[in-house]
């Protein structure tokens, strides 16, 4: 298909041409950087998308799911000679039908289809049913008969940490802790030695979770040639892929077909493989008939994968003018019933502290426990909201200790660019001091904090700022392989279409048109006018998947290498046909033109037809891999990335001192994203974070009701509901002012880093700064509640502190660091007590 | 949330046929009126009629009558988005008119009615829930249960008065009238309620709510002021409705201050009032009331937001609401 195969010629792969270098000038882009409309926004917003939900199938038939009531119980007897007599059932799976294990990291291969013997939380799966109508399925679940034997049950953080028995799983750490790390970078004594200021914090982040508008649902078609289609809203559908093809064993991996539906919200709670998918695929092995499966609000709620809460305290030494020579961080993660993204969740807890502000020494310890709850997992932000949280909240107070301005203190701390972390990350472009000064201007900053004026209706006005920064994909894939994490297909039609094959989802963000604009650029060409097809592992090459804001930089690299293949094959037809030599040519306007007689040329299309005549069949094919990371060490593969994005945010509140009560009118967010290949599409994005972390700030939590009766422990969702989980409406939105900042990163197409989740973290440090600010009071506990706000008020009329917070962290032993040596004390990304290994676990 | 259960569904085109309707159907047949209540909560199957007799064709039940006297005649299905717009209302009962606007979002008032906000089912966290979450609390007494969660040890059930309309009508003394086969009864709108989470209305079954009336505008002023987390969608989670009758020196000569939110029904804050009659509204007194409030107010927990912070900061509800009557 490929003509004089062009991977030979560029065996940097995905090295951008000089043409097409991070440092191009706006004025030489035509697509990059202006506001096109995406690709599929007319479908959108005029209803016209097919999601998960609205597929349907000849002989269809609908799939229940019927869950666990009890929050840790063995399952002594499962009946369903009742439900299978209900007219209409056609099928009923239990445990031992999917006896296989899965899981998203192969280091946690541990939940089930259907629980075979155990529950680990309410909502956990233990029967499925499928009949001809959905009524009929729920009421046969309604005659299961479930035996249990209740267990003790763990409902929180300590209590993980103080029962060793009973164990939620039989592998991790021991007991109820599910992982342990322990990285030390540099000399701590040295830096609280050579501190002038050193303070302890305790913090702590409750848990929420995504609230896509779409609930999951699933289609699965197992066909009379013994292929397997299923069609389900996932941000995954490469990892799908894998854990089908595992639990299905000895269904033939090719014989799976993984379509991922646009997602309707996704934000990290579609990334995992789920019970309902892989029971609706077997069902439909079962019983022969595509079946159907479309979650409640409830079940979403019930596969969560949301936010850790998080305990922490972090100690932290600074000079008189604020620097950062040591910092002592522990977190503790409540990661629910299943292993899920945690291994990773855990790291990130410690990961990125140092990629904003110069960590001089640094030491991480985390745990993550095992409770019985709905498991944990990757949320917008994965792992590094909490502790960015911790980290800032913790600025502002030296700030105040030291009298300094937390706005400049932050620029004089700032990690440099083009340089490595303490822990060995690579940072490259760094626009985070542009950030701070923007929104330090447009807020006003410097004359409006500190004052406490009062509103009309009698609210203490405040601001506060905070920063973050977050990677733009994930160094490395979960599980261990040498392969691309993004590959390419391009196909050129006589026609002059050019249609892209991509394993990416778009989940929202944009990713189908980020595509589009990347090729439509190189070959000149309308970006509308091109065909997407993504997300379907039958015939797009494979993308890791729509998580760690990896797609941009990823298949946009990709993308630019297929589309710089494409455009040299065309050139050289072109080039014959117009006796125009190649350097000459160039592409625009959907036309290949002399570049110094514009009237001598030919269509596009004309160039495609020219090309294929000459050459055969046009197809280009790129991918993508992320540079190797300087973090050789255990635990390293959690936090290198290509690029970092850096956001500064200031959050203005308004606080009734009479009750706590706060609104929050306006939002300065400042984002450096790299390049912006739309601008329009990437402060959607800014937007959204600030919104969704205002929620977070505000008042989104997983609350549980624990009660007891007749002697026996309840512990369930306290609030699975789209009304009762408080999320803020748009009477909740504040103004935003967006300022999007350009630091373009050689790592990125075009210099584009990422935008999806980083304007998320600063939020909520900044919403708790901003009641400092106001009222004087200290909230070190997310989410902000108006009771919180009272409580410090209460304190601090009482002569007490004013604040309101966890005090202490139940004593983890977190055994012997592993000890690395940091870039300037000359160490090689190495721990030096650490014992030999070998490279496959390295993770 | 499910999908909704099968039912039958009538459309009568007069009141007597409504009630006939439901006679005939006894325990197996609600009335509808917008849908806004009755439907999720078939959804999560807390309510279960096998007939449904939607008032929506009863054309007496849409009118909206400005009587002579000034007092106005509202029809129980008398949409709320158009009760916050009536000029008249917006008018002479801007307490009213603030407490609709006030009620869940723009689309809902859209269906939403005042007679079904008025008869709005008692709310609680464990019971506004799905099948499948009330089983794993092995239910509640006011669905399929036995016990009542909030106070285990009591032998009734606390679910919450949530209508942001019936702390203002009550307090401004409304009245409601009632259809039966047996002929039309006119009621107090306080007398509607009873202090029982699962009995909470006085109305029989077979009655159809079908007027409220208004009382003339006059020498008293009300207001509402709603406690919730959000600028929308949101139940009270402490409503207070006020109103005060005033002599010709700005003297208070009757007092009604009605808590919703914070009890199975709108609960009269007696020792506020009594405080209030007789005296200016002054700025120590409207203190001195608000705090007196307190206790009334006793928020439990089975509703959003914590249960003492609700207590601590219903004096400074009721002093603000107060204040607005001034």
């Amino acid at each position: 298909m490929v003509l004089d195969d062009p991977r030979l010629a560029d065996a940097a792969a995905g090295q951008a041409s000089a043409k097409w270098r991070h440092d191009v000038k706006k004025e030489d882009l035509r697509v990059i950087g202006t506001a096109i409309r995406k690709v599929d926004a007319r479908s959108k917003v005029s209803g016209l998308t097919r999601f998960a939900d609205d597929l349907s199938l000849p002989r269809m038939i609908y799939m229940k799911l019927l869950r666990s009531t009890q929050a840790h119980a063995r399952i002594k007897r499962v009946d369903v000679s009742k439900a299978k007599a209900v007219p209409g059932v056609k099928g009923i799976l239990t445990g031992e039908d999917l006896p296989t294990p899965f899981g998203i990291l192969p280091v946690s291969q541990d939940e089930h289809a259907l629980c075979p013997d155990k529950v680990r939380f309410v909502g956990d799966p233990v029967v499925a049913i499928a009949a001809l109508t959905e009524d009929a399925a729920w009421d046969a679940c309604r005659l299961v008969e479930v035996d249990y034997e209740p267990l003790h049950t763990i409902g929180s953080i300590k209590e993980a940490v103080e029962h060793e028995e009973p164990r939620i799983h039989d592998y991790g750490v021991r007991g109820n802790i599910h992982r342990l790390e322990n990285l030390e970078f540099g000399d701590l004594a040295a830096g609280f030695a050579a501190s002038d200021h050193i303070r302890e914090d305790t913090f702590f982040f409750e848990g929420n979770t995504h609230l896509p508008m779409e609930q999951h649902a699933s289609l699965a078609h197992f066909d009379k040639d013994g292929k397997l289609t299923i069609w389900s809203s996932t941000q995954t559908p490469h990892y799908l892929h894998k854990a089908l093809a595992r639990v299905l064993h000895p269904l033939p991996a090719h014989h799976i077909r993984v379509i991922a539906c646009p997602n309707g919200g996704g934000f990290g709670g579609k990334s995992d493989p789920f019970n309902h998918e892989i029971c609706a695929a077997k069902m439909s092995m079962l019983t022969g008939r595509p079946v159907k499966i479309s979650l409640t609000r409830e079940e979403v709620f019930f596969c969560h994968r949301g936010r850790h809460p998080v305990l922490m305290h972090a100690r932290i030494g600074v000079s008189k003018t604020g620097r950062i020579k040591a910092l002592d961080f522990h977190s503790l993660l409540d990661g629910g019933a299943y292993g899920s993204y945690g291994t990773a969740s855990t790291f990130y807890t410690g990961a990125l502290q140092t990629v904003t502000y110069a960590v001089e020494n640094y030491h991480f310890r985390g745990a993550r426990l095992f409770t019985n709850k709905a498991p944990c997992g990757p949320k917008r932000g994965h792992g590094t909201v909490q502790p960015r949280f911790a980290l800032e909240v913790q600025l502002d107070k030296i700030a105040c200790d030291l009298k300094l301005d937390p706005a400049q203190m932050r620029i004089d701390n700032l990690a440099p660019r083009d340089s490595l972390t303490a822990n060995f990350l690579q940072i490259g472009s760094m626009g985070l001091m542009q950030c701070i000064n923007k929104v330090v201007d447009g807020s006003g900053w410097k004359t409006r904090r500190g004052l406490q004026e009062r509103t009309a209706d009698g609210r203490i006005r405040g601001l506060g700022i905070a920063c973050s920064s977050y990677l733009s994909g994930a160094g490395l894939p979960i599980y261990w392989n040498g392969m691309p994490h993004s590959g390419v297909q391009l196909k050129l039609d006589r026609s002059g279409l050019v249609t892209v094959f991509c394993g990416s989802t778009d989940i929202g963000q944009g990713s189908d048109s980020v595509l589009t604009w990347i090729i439509a650029e190189v070959l000149g060409i309308d970006p509308l006018g091109m065909r997407v097809v993504t997300s379907d592992t039958d015939l797009t090459p494979v993308d890791l998947g729509s998580y760690s804001s990896r797609v941009t930089v990823m298949t946009g690299n990709a993308a630019m290498q297929a589309a710089e293949r494409a455009r040299e094959i065309l050139a050289k037809g072109a080039s014959e046909q117009l006796q125009v030599p190649v350097a000459r040519l160039t592409f625009a306007d959907a036309r290949v033109f002399d570049s110094e007689n514009p009237d001598k040329g030919m269509s596009f299309a004309d160039a495609v037809i020219a090309a294929e005549s000459r050459f055969g069949t046009i197809g280009t094919v790129g991918s993508y891999t992320p540079p190797k990371s300087a973090a050789k060490f255990r635990g390293g593969g959690v936090g290198p990335s290509p690029s970092y994005s850096y956001s500064a945010t200031v959050v203005e509140v308004e606080v009734d001192p009479e009750t706590g009560i706060y609104r929050v009118p306006k939002v300065w967010m400042a984002h450096d994203i790299g390049r912006a290949l739309n601008a329009a599409v990437a402060m959607g994005q800014i937007e959204g974070s600030v919104y969704m972390g205002l929620g977070e700030a505000m008042m989104e939590e997983m609350a549980y009701r624990d009660r007891s009766h007749k002697g026996h422990r309840i512990f369930v969702h306290k609030i699975p509901s789209l009304l009762e989980y408080k999320s803020p409406s748009t009477m909740e939105m504040p103004e935003v002012v967006t300022y999007v900042v350009e630091d373009p990163d050689k790592n990125g197409p075009f210099g584009a880093k990422e935008v999806g989740q980083g304007p998320l973290l600063p939020i909520m440090p900044a919403v708790a700064n901003a009641i400092f600010d106001a009222v004087g009071v200290r909230v070190d506990e997310v989410p902000i509640t108006p009771e919180k706000v009272f409580a410090a008020l209460v304190q601090k009329r009482a002569g007490k502190v004013g604040r309101y917070g966890p005090d202490e962290l139940p004593p983890v032993n977190f055994g012997d660091s592993l000890k690395i040596k940091t870039p300037w004390q000359g160490g090689d990304g190495t721990a030096w007590n650490e014992p030999k290994r070998d490279k496959k676990a390295a993770r | 949330m499910l999908r909704l259960p099968a039912f039958t569904y009538y459309r009568p085109k007069t009141a007597t046929a409504a009630v006939a309707l439901k006679q005939a159907h006894g325990k197996d047949a609600m009335f509808v009126a917008g849908g806004t209540d009755l439907y999720p909560n078939m959804k999560r199957r807390q309510q279960t009629p096998l007939h449904v007799v939607s008032l929506q064709d009863i054309e007496e039940l849409h009118l909206v009558e400005v009587q002579k006297d000034g007092s106005v005649a509202i029809g129980a299905m008398a949409h709320l988005t158009a009760l916050e717009m009536h000029p008249y209302l917006q008018a002479h009962f801007p307490a009213l008119a603030h407490a609709i606007a006030e009620i869940s979002t723009p689309l809902l008032r859209n269906m939403g009615t005042i007679g079904g906000n008025l008869l709005l089912d008692t709310r609680c966290n464990y019971y506004d829930q799905t099948h499948e979450w009330r089983e794993s609390i092995s239910f509640c007494m006011k669905k399929d249960g036995d016990i009542c969660w909030v106070a285990p040890g009591s032998p009734r059930c606390w679910a919450v008065q949530s209508s942001d309309t019936v702390p203002v009508v009550c307090a401004m003394e409304a009245e409601v009238e009632l259809v039966s086969p047996l002929g039309t009864r006119r009621i107090k709108a306080d007398d509607l309620y009873r202090d029982d989470g699962i009995q909470y209305l006085t109305k029989q079954p077979e009655e159809l709510l079908t007027r409220i009336i208004l009382p003339a505008p006059g020498s008293w002023k009300a207001s509402y002021l709603k406690l919730r987390r959000r600028g929308t969608f949101d139940f009270p989670v402490l409503g207070v409705g006020v109103c005060l009758w005033f002599d010709a020196d700005g003297i208070v000569k009757k007092a009604n201050i009605r808590l919703g939110g914070v009890g199975s029904y709108a609960i009269p804050a007696t020792d506020s009032e009594r405080l209030l009659v007789g005296n200016p509204l002054t700025d120590e007194l409207i203190a001195a009331a608000g705090t007196a409030a307190m206790k009334p107010a006793r928020a439990m927990d089975n509703t959003d937001l914590d249960v003492y912070w609700r207590k601590k900061v219903a004096p400074v509800f009721v002093a603000r609401a107060l204040r607005a009557c001034r």
